[in-house]
C-alpha cells in the first residue's frame, strides 16, 4: 500500500524523496560506513593508484616549498610593478573554494534546506582542505614561515618590539582566515561525533573500536546529550553564517581599501562572496560526482541534490556576471580616467586573453543550467563545474595582475609571467587538497549519517501516514 | 561490547569491594514516534527521571520525557561579549600605548606609528577583528560548553552494558527509566515498558 501511495502522488514527481532506495535506518548506516570498514590490506587498488598520483603532486609541493625557503622569495615571478601576483591569486582562489562548505553547513541549515544533509560533510571537509591549501601562500610569502607567527599574530616578542598594524586589512585577513579555519574545523568535528560513535559501535576489531571510542568522545546518543548538541549546532550555524560572509568580504578589503584603479570599489565584498560560493559549489560538484560514482552513493546523493547545487551555481554565476557588468559601468560613469583606462585595458590590453577566458567560463558557462535537461545531465555538470573553476581562478588573476601591471607612471609598466616554481607550487596544492580528500573518503563517513536518518524519519513518517489513509 | 575505562570500577574489582548498582531499565521501541509516544505515557505514569537513546535527535522527545531546554545559549553569549571586549582591548592597547607605558616585566616597548594619517585607535577600523574574535570565542564556547554539558568525553557509561546499546547509533530507539527516580522499581518499571510494546527490556547495572 505504501508503494502505491508513493507512485500515485504527483507531488513526488516534482519533489522526489531525498533518500531513495531501502527506507531503513540500517541501510543508511551500512552504505556510508562500509567503505570505511574495508580492512587496510583489502583497500581497492584504484585508491592506491589515485593516492599515488596525488601524493606525488603533493611531493612536488614539498619540493617547491623547500626550494623556496632554501633559495629565497625571488624564485617567484612577482616583482615591480606586479608585486602581488600568483601567490595571492592562489590564496583567494583556495579560500573561495572553501565557502561552499560553510554555505551548505550553515546557511542552508538556517533555511531548513533538508537536502543539505547528504552533501554537507564532504563539502565541509573540502572547506578545511581548501583553507589548508590557501594558508600555504601567505605563510610562505613571508619567506621565513617559522618567524611568521610574530608578524601575523599579536604575540609579545623581542624580535620586532612592535605590534601589528590593526588599521591594515591585511591583519584583519589574518584574523578572518584563522578564525574561519578554526570554526570550520570545530563545526566539522561536532557533526562527525555521532557518526564516529556509529563507527565505534560497528567496529569488530578492538584497536579500531578504541580509536573511534576516543575520537567520538564516548557519544551515546542520549536525549539529554542531543538537546545540547542541537542547540550548539544551531549556534554554530548562526555564527558561521555571518562569518563566511565576513571572510571573503575581508579578503576583498585587501584590495578595496587600496587606491589602485580596478581595486578601489565598494562592490568588492558582495562580488567576492558570490564568486566564492560559485567556485566552491563547482569544486564540490566535481569531486562529489566522482565520490558518488565510486562509492555508490546514488541513493543518498540523488539527482535532486545535484540539480539544487546546479541552481545555486546558476544564481551565483549570474551575480558574478552582473558584478562584472556593474564594474565596467561604474568605471565609465565615475568619469575617472585611470579607472576607465584600467577596465578598457583589462578587456583589450595585454591580458585580454585572461579576461575573455574569465568571461566565457564564468558568465556564459553557468547559463546552460537554465535548461533542466542540461542541469540534470551528469557529464554536462561535470565538465561545466571544471570550466567554472578555471574561470574563477582567472577572475582572481585578472583582478590582481591587470590592475597592477599598469602603474600611474608609464615608465613602471610591466608584464607579469609566472616562473616554473610558481606553476609547480600551484599544481602542488592540488596534490595536498586531493590527497586529504582521498584520505577522508577512505577513513571517515562521507555523509552525515545521523542527519540523513533525521530526514529519513520524516519521510518514513509521511509514508506511514499516507498508507494509513 | 563496551570499553571498560572506569578507574574506580577497575580498582573496586581489584580489591574485591565492587558493589553493583542498578542504573535503570532500558527498553527498545521500533521507531522514533513510538519512542515519543511511550515516553509521554511513562511520564504521565508519574516518572520524572527519564532519558532516551536514538541514532538522531528525535523531535518531541524532550517535551515527552520532560527534558528541559538547553541553556548553552546563555553561556555562549557570555563568551561572545568577552571576545568582543578582548578584541577592543587588544587593538587599543597594541595601537596606542607608547614606550614606557608597557608593564616593566614584559620587556617590550610598543611602537605606535601614524600610518596614512589614521588615528592610533578608532572604533571603525577595529570592527573586523572584533567581529572575528567574537565569533572565535563563541564557537569554542559552543563546542566545549556543549561537550561539558553532555558530560563528554566519557569513555565508560553504565548504559554500555546494555545488550543493545550498540544499536543506539544505528537503528535502535531506547527509553531509559533511571534508578534515581522515586517511582523506580526494577520489576514494575520493566513491566511498564513491556506493556508499551518495548522489546529487549533489561535492568542495567554499573
Amino acid at each position: 500500500m505504501a508503494d502505491l501511495a508513493i507512485k500515485h502522488n504527483p507531488l513526488l514527481e516534482t519533489n522526489p524523496p531525498l533518500v531513495q532506495g531501502p527506507q531503513e535506518y540500517n541501510a543508511v548506516t551500512e552504505v556510508v560506513s562500509s567503505p570505511t570498514e574495508i580492512p587496510l590490506n583489502k583497500t581497492p587498488l584504484r585508491w592506491y593508484i589515485a593516492i599515488g598520483i596525488t601524493g606525488s603532486i603533493l611531493g612536488l609541493m614539498g619540493a617547491m616549498l623547500t626550494y623556496l625557503v632554501a633559495t629565497g622569495i625571488g624564485v617567484w615571478g612577482n616583482n615591480r610593478p606586479v608585486g602581488w601576483a600568483w601567490d595571492i591569486t592562489n590564496f583567494v582562489f583556495w579560500i573561495g573554494i572553501g565557502h561552499a562548505g560553510t554555505l551548505i553547513s550553515a546557511i542552508l541549515f538556517l533555511f531548513r534546506q533538508k537536502w543539505r544533509t547528504s552533501i554537507n560533510r564532504s563539502a565541509e571537509a573540502m572547506t578545511l582542505f581548501a583553507v589548508a591549501c590557501a594558508a600555504i601562500f601567505p605563510l610562505f610569502h613571508t619567506g621565513r614561515p617559522w618567524r611568521a607567527a610574530y608578524w601575523l599574530f599579536p604575540m609579545p616578542n623581542t624580535d620586532l618590539n612592535m605590534w601589528q598594524n590593526f588599521r591594515s586589512p591585511l591583519i584583519w585577513d589574518v584574523f578572518a582566515v584563522s578564525t574561519y579555519g578554526t570554526v570550520s574545523l570545530l563545526f566539522w568535528f561536532v557533526g562527525l561525533v555521532p557518526d564516529l560513535a556509529t563507527l565505534r559501535d560497528r567496529a569488530v576489531d578492538n584497536v579500531r573500536k578504541k580509536i573511534f571510542a576516543v575520537a567520538s568522545l564516548g557519544w551515546r546518543g542520549t536525549a539529554k546529550a542531543w538537546r545540547h548538541y542541537e542547540a550548539a549546532y544551531l549556534i554554530l550555524a548562526g555564527i558561521s553564517t555571518p562569518l563566511v560572509l565576513s571572510v571573503h568580504s575581508i579578503v576583498s578589503f585587501d584590495f578595496a581599501t587600496s587606491v589602485i584603479p580596478g581595486w578601489h570599489t565598494t562592490i568588492f565584498p558582495p562580488y567576492f562572496v558570490a564568486g566564492a560560493v560559485f567556485s566552491g559549489f563547482a569544486m564540490v560538484m566535481t569531486l562529489m560526482l566522482i565520490a558518488r560514482w565510486v562509492m555508490k552513493l546514488e541513493n543518498l546523493i540523488t539527482m535532486k541534490h545535484l540539480e539544487n547545487m546546479n541552481k545555486i551555481i546558476l544564481v551565483t554565476g549570474s551575480i558574478v556576471g552582473y558584478a562584472y557588468a556593474t564594474e565596467f559601468f561604474i568605471a565609465w560613469y565615475s568619469g575617472n580616467a585611470y579607472e576607465r583606462f584600467t577596465f578598457i585595458n583589462r578587456a583589450f590590453g595585454p591580458y585580454a586573453w585572461a579576461y575573455w577566458t574569465m568571461i566565457s567560463c564564468n558568465v556564459i558557462t553557468p547559463q546552460f543550467f537554465w535548461f533542466k535537461k542540461l542541469r540534470t545531465s551528469i557529464p554536462v555538470m561535470f565538465v561545466l563545474s571544471i570550466i567554472v573553476n578555471i574561470g574563477m581562478w582567472f577572475e582572481r588573476f585578472v583582478i590582481i595582475v591587470t590592475s597592477l601591471h599598469r602603474d600611474y607612471l608609464p615608465s613602471s609598466w610591466g608584464y607579469f609571467r609566472p616562473t616554473w616554481v610558481d606553476i609547480c607550487l600551484f599544481i602542488g596544492t592540488f596534490g595536498l587538497f586531493l590527497t586529504l580528500f582521498l584520505l577522508f573518503c577512505r577513513f571517515l563517513p562521507v555523509i552525515a549519517i545521523s542527519e540523513v536518518k533525521g530526514v529519513l524519519a520524516t519521510q518514513r513518517h509521511e509514508a506511514h501516514e499516507e498508507a494509513a489513509h | 561490547m563496551h570499553i571498560n575505562f572506569d578507574l574506580q570500577k577497575t580498582l573496586a574489582k581489584l580489591f574485591g569491594s565492587e558493589k553493583t548498582k542498578v542504573y535503570g531499565v532500558v527498553g527498545e521501541f521500533p521507531d522514533a514516534h513510538d519512542l515519543v509516544k511511550a515516553g509521554r505515557t511513562v511520564k504521565e505514569a508519574g516518572y520524572t527521571k527519564l532519558d532516551a537513546m536514538s541514532p538522531f535527535p528525535v523531535h518531541g522527545i524532550d517535551d515527552a520525557i520532560g527534558n528541559p531546554h538547553s541553556n548553552i545559549g546563555w553561556i555562549v553569549i557570555f563568551f561572545s561579549v568577552t571576545g568582543a571586549a578582548l578584541a577592543q582591548l587588544l587593538q587599543w592597547y597594541t595601537g596606542s600605548v607608547g614606550p614606557g607605558k608597557m608593564p616593566w616585566w614584559s620587556g617590550l616597548g610598543s611602537y605606535p606609528l601614524v600610518i596614512g594619517g589614521k588615528p592610533l585607535y578608532d572604533f571603525t577600523f577595529s570592527i573586523p577583528v572584533t567581529f572575528e574574535l567574537t565569533v572565535l570565542l563563541s564557537a569554542f564556547c559552543a563546542v566545549f560548553g556543549m561537550l561539558a554539558l553532555c558530560g563528554l568525553p566519557r569513555l565508560y557509561h553504565p548504559l554500555d552494558t546494555y545488550s543493545q546499546s550498540h544499536r543506539a547509533t544505528d537503528d535502535g530507539f531506547f527509553l531509559i527509566i533511571e534508578a534515581g527516580d522515586p517511582k523506580f522499581d526494577p520489576e514494575a518499571s520493566s513491566q511498564l515498558l513491556r506493556s508499551l510494546g518495548a522489546r529487549n527490556v533489561e535492568v542495567v547495572e554499573g
